[in-house]
């Protein structure tokens, strides 16, 4: 184990995503020697999967939008369990990233006036996602990859080497981090280069975790293979805290046909530029399922709903624009009560509703997957669509200002991998306007925490080295053991069908029986083959992963009593407003996940008094009500 | 419905390799990338192969199926006959790395020597104002997912190693374009691209036209538009004699 390849650098940013881009893209630009490690090639990143737009209040549709509008609909969105100080970030912060593109060469669609061109999206009050036609993810990564290609380039005509201060460890997966001492600082991380097998060390006083997700351990879903929640595993086992585990988002509308695609994304554009759900009736069923938290913000009536795309000051929007959440939720209940279209869906058709030239331009992925994939023209009849794994809102417990994760310094986590943004639902669009606001600031973070470092920097020890080595090699030393494949199947059919989009107490401690089960079985996997690019050895340590986030998301569902967002209990389907003072928090001893409850942090009165209290009372407790109405009447 | 069909895959490495047969089910609506799932699950668990998002969108899974560039997640089985045998091999362009993975750093390092987007000095975040007409042409390039398929293709580098040095290749070629169409981009990299690109090379077979799973017309839309500029640019006698005279002015 003595001749370990090592790298020094200053900051290590795991996962090559848009916040893990953006945070290198700081770091490097704050003078930080910056590396960027990340399991597939550079520009492959689960973000241009992302196809809708970057939510950011920039007023180019409706000059009415500010970042208050947007901040209130992200609260409203998350039920109001979103960490407030992430979200008033996110809201300020996220016009001014969106237009910082443009000046590294991202091209989005435009106004009639030549700007940024802004759609309509679930839950946000006025048209706010800047985009490029269904692709915006591709773009962004793009735009970001190349602003880092540029970067390179001014590298090289300072030092003679493009990799001076910036450089790209692709196809590198990280297996463990590494601190020093058990309460010390972190000093590094370890991997293997997935190409040759051969390990790695990265030695660096401060790691951005810009990982991504956790629905590889969902059999539905719209998730690569990467999301394997390596950065959520990594923050635990390391001593750092994950938050709202019990938060999965379940997209309303994903391929339910051919079999092989189920689970791949159906936009939520085909909805804001004017697509209906129906079920086999005809029906558009969304109308009976508005709930009383946003009866007032959503038409009533099919001809309303309508009125609304041609003149939203006068009519209300129509509920296919609800939360996700809501409209995933409506959706398995018509297909639960025999109201499904043939394949277990329902119908979303945008056919009848735009001309077809008109859905091409708008739509050309869609248009494109559909016809290639499940044979169906978009433009001429309807899609089936149904609910699919797509987002975990919950995430390494951060500083709101400064992405450092909690319990362990020189740790940060940006983007999909963090928690407490998006409290109990995303809003659409609202994850690539995170993934810079929140990218950016860790890498800051991150740069401002290594400068002031004195020389001394936190170094690894050769036997927690060694443990990391030997951990990953264990799948080589069984004969006839386990086969990974068949346990990822089988983890991903029981958080599917228990800990899905429906929970129910006695279903949730059934998963977590067989998770145990999994755990056991998992210590006993065997690979067969060499290290070279061996995908069977990769399965088989990212199900060390899998298995550690599913536990969390599982013990966090049964500990959490109340429906609330991407949480949904049938055995108990209010939503609580003594439940929403509570956050819960997830840590591993290394053997054990244990779940604690912890208070959320309070919202200032005077983002309180956005709201009406009408509104507010919906969420909140008497108490927290209480509160705003003294402070209003102090200050008139 | 489910039938057996068989299947030829490449496995080796950059030492040597060979053809293995396989007989593998296969389901209604599956893609070939589906198939290669099911061999390493059950037949082959340590069979390398690159891939993202199977939904054509990252441009992971490049191979060649049957001898034809293409994406593994989206060439569906049933553009095949049950009795058809489906040969997949990796991306002849580039070294083998193992089974079905190729390295593909050439494409990066090309990437790396075009200048970067360029806009006006001082220009401030949220000032820009550009009409869709113009960003439409830069914006059809952009939809490129960078699967290398027609980098692949390109006769100019497939079996002639020797012109990779002096050749950037159809990505390249597009997104020379997609700067030199951007209505904000202040560089001109025409004569790069005549001179350190290899855009003369081309000789517009329309072979990376034809295998782009995103349907760019790199050809007509981006290399032959920035051939007449090159040569706009380089022979038109009255832009050579201006290049003289502002040349002898700012002397």
């Amino acid at each position: 184990m003595t001749d370990i390849e090592r790298h020094a650098y200053d900051v290590v940013v795991i996962g090559a995503g848009g916040a893990g881009l953006r945070a290198a893209i700081e770091a490097r630009s704050q003078g930080l020697r910056t590396a960027v490690i990340c399991k597939s090639l550079f520009g492959k990143a689960h973000t241009v999967m992302a196809e809708g737009g970057i939510a950011a209040s920039m007023g180019n549709a409706n000059a009415n939008d500010n970042w208050q509008v947007h901040f209130r609909d992200t609260m409203r969105g998350g039920k109001f369990l979103n960490h407030w100080r992430m979200a008033e970030l996110h809201a300020k912060e996220a016009p001014e990233r969106v237009w910082e593109l443009e000046l590294w060469g991202a091209l989005f669609d435009r106004t009639k006036e030549g700007k940024i061109s802004q759609r309509n999206f679930g839950g946000h009050e006025y048209p706010r996602l800047a985009h490029v036609g269904d692709r915006t993810g591709l773009e962004l990564i793009r735009t970001l990859q190349q602003r880092i290609v540029a970067l390179q380039q001014a590298d090289f005509a300072e030092y003679g080497d493009y990799e001076a201060k910036l450089k790209v460890f692709a196809e590198c997966t990280i297996t463990e981090l590494l601190r020093e001492g058990p309460d010390g600082g972190i000093a590094g991380a370890f991997g293997y280069w997935r190409e040759s097998g051969r390990f790695v060390v990265f030695d660096a006083p401060a790691v951005i975790l810009a990982t991504g997700g956790i629905g590889k351990s969902f059999k539905v879903t719209s998730n690569s293979w990467e999301y394997t929640g390596d950065g959520h595993a990594l923050a635990l086992r390391s001593g750092s805290t994950l938050i709202n585990m019990e938060f999965v988002q379940f997209h309303p509308t994903g391929m339910v046909w051919p079999p092989s695609v189920k689970g791949i994304l159906v936009t939520e554009s085909v909805r804001g530029d004017g697509g209906v759900l129906r079920n086999s009736e005809g029906k558009r069923f969304m109308f009976n399922y508005v709930p009383d938290v946003f009866r007032a913000q959503y038409a009533q009536t099919e001809e309303e709903g309508d009125r609304w795309y041609e003149d939203p000051e006068h009519n209300h929007r129509p509920p296919e624009l609800l939360p996700r959440d809501e409209v995933a939720r409506a959706i398995n209940s018509e297909v639960k009560a025999g109201r499904g279209s043939p394949h277990g869906g329902v119908f979303l058709d945008v056919s009848t509703r735009l001309p077809a030239d008109e859905i091409k331009r708008r739509l050309p992925s869609m248009h494109h997957q559909f016809k290639e994939l499940a044979d169906v023209d978009i433009t001429a009849e309807p899609m089936e669509v149904g609910p699919t794994c797509h987002y975990v809102m919950g995430g390494v417990e951060v500083d709101p200002d400064t992405e450092q994760a909690a319990r362990v310094p020189g740790l940060y986590a940006a983007g999909e991998v963090a928690g407490g943004m998006h409290g109990s639902n995303r809003l659409g669009g609202n994850s690539l306007s995170d993934l810079l606001v929140f990218g950016r600031r860790a890498g800051a973070a991150a740069s401002e925490y290594v400068s002031a470092m004195s020389d001394s920097r936190p170094a690894a020890s050769q036997s927690d080295i060694d443990a990391a080595a030997a951990r990953a090699l264990v799948p080589f030393e069984h004969e006839g053991g386990e086969n990974p494949y068949t346990l990822h199947q089988e983890l991903q059919q029981t958080m599917n069908d228990l800990v899905g989009i429906i929970r129910r107490a006695d279903e949730v401690r059934d998963a977590l029986k067989r998770l145990e089960d999994l755990k056991e079985r998992a210590g006993r996997v065997s690979v067969e083959g060499h290290r070279q690019f061996n995908p069977g050895w990769h399965l088989a340590l990212d199900l060390r992963n899998m298995l550690l986030v599913s536990e969390c998301v599982a013990r966090a569902a049964l500990e959490r009593e109340e429906s609330r967002g991407g949480h949904t209990r049938d055995d108990f389907p209010q939503m609580s407003p003594e439940w929403r003072k509570v956050n819960l928090v997830c840590s591993t001893d290394g053997n054990e996940v244990r779940v604690e409850r912890k208070p959320l942090p309070v919202m200032p009165p005077e983002l309180l008094g956005l709201f009406d209290r009408a509104e507010l009372r919906k969420y909140l407790t008497e108490e927290e009500v209480a509160v705003l109405g003294a402070e209003v009447e102090e200050t008139h | 419905m489910a039938y057996d069909a068989q299947f030829r895959v490449w496995r080796g490495d950059d030492t040597a390799g060979d053809l293995h047969d396989f007989t593998v089910q296969v389901n209604e609506g599956e893609v070939v990338l589906d198939v290669i799932h099911r061999l390493q699950a059950t037949q082959a668990p340590d069979l390398a192969v690159r891939w993202n998002c199977k939904a054509g969108k990252c441009g992971s899974c490049s191979a060649e199926i049957n001898g034809r560039p293409r994406l593994l997640c989206m060439t569906r089985m049933s553009t095949f006959t049950e009795a058809e045998t489906v040969t997949v091999t990796p991306l002849r362009a580039f070294p083998v790395i193992r089974d079905l993975v190729t390295d593909v750093s050439f494409n990066y390092t090309k990437a790396r020597e075009i200048p970067s987007f360029a806009p006006p000095p001082g220009m401030k975040p949220g000032e820009p104002r550009m009409a869709q007409v113009d960003v439409e042409r830069s914006q059809e390039f952009r939809k490129c997912i960078e699967c290398f398929l027609c980098q692949n293709t390109c006769h100019v580098v497939r079996d002639h190693e020797e012109n990779k040095t002096a050749f950037a290749g159809p990505r390249y070629f597009i997104r020379l374009a997609e700067l030199d169409m951007h209505p904000l981009d202040q560089l001109d990299r025409k004569n790069a691209a005549q001179e350190q690109y290899g855009l003369g090379f081309c000789n517009i077979t329309k072979c990376c036209t034809e295998v782009c799973p995103e349907h760019i017309k790199i050809t007509d839309n981006a290399i032959i538009p920035m051939k007449e500029r090159v040569v706009d640019n380089r022979y038109d006698p009255l832009v050579w004699l201006g290049r003289k005279i502002t040349r002898r002015g700012a002397d």
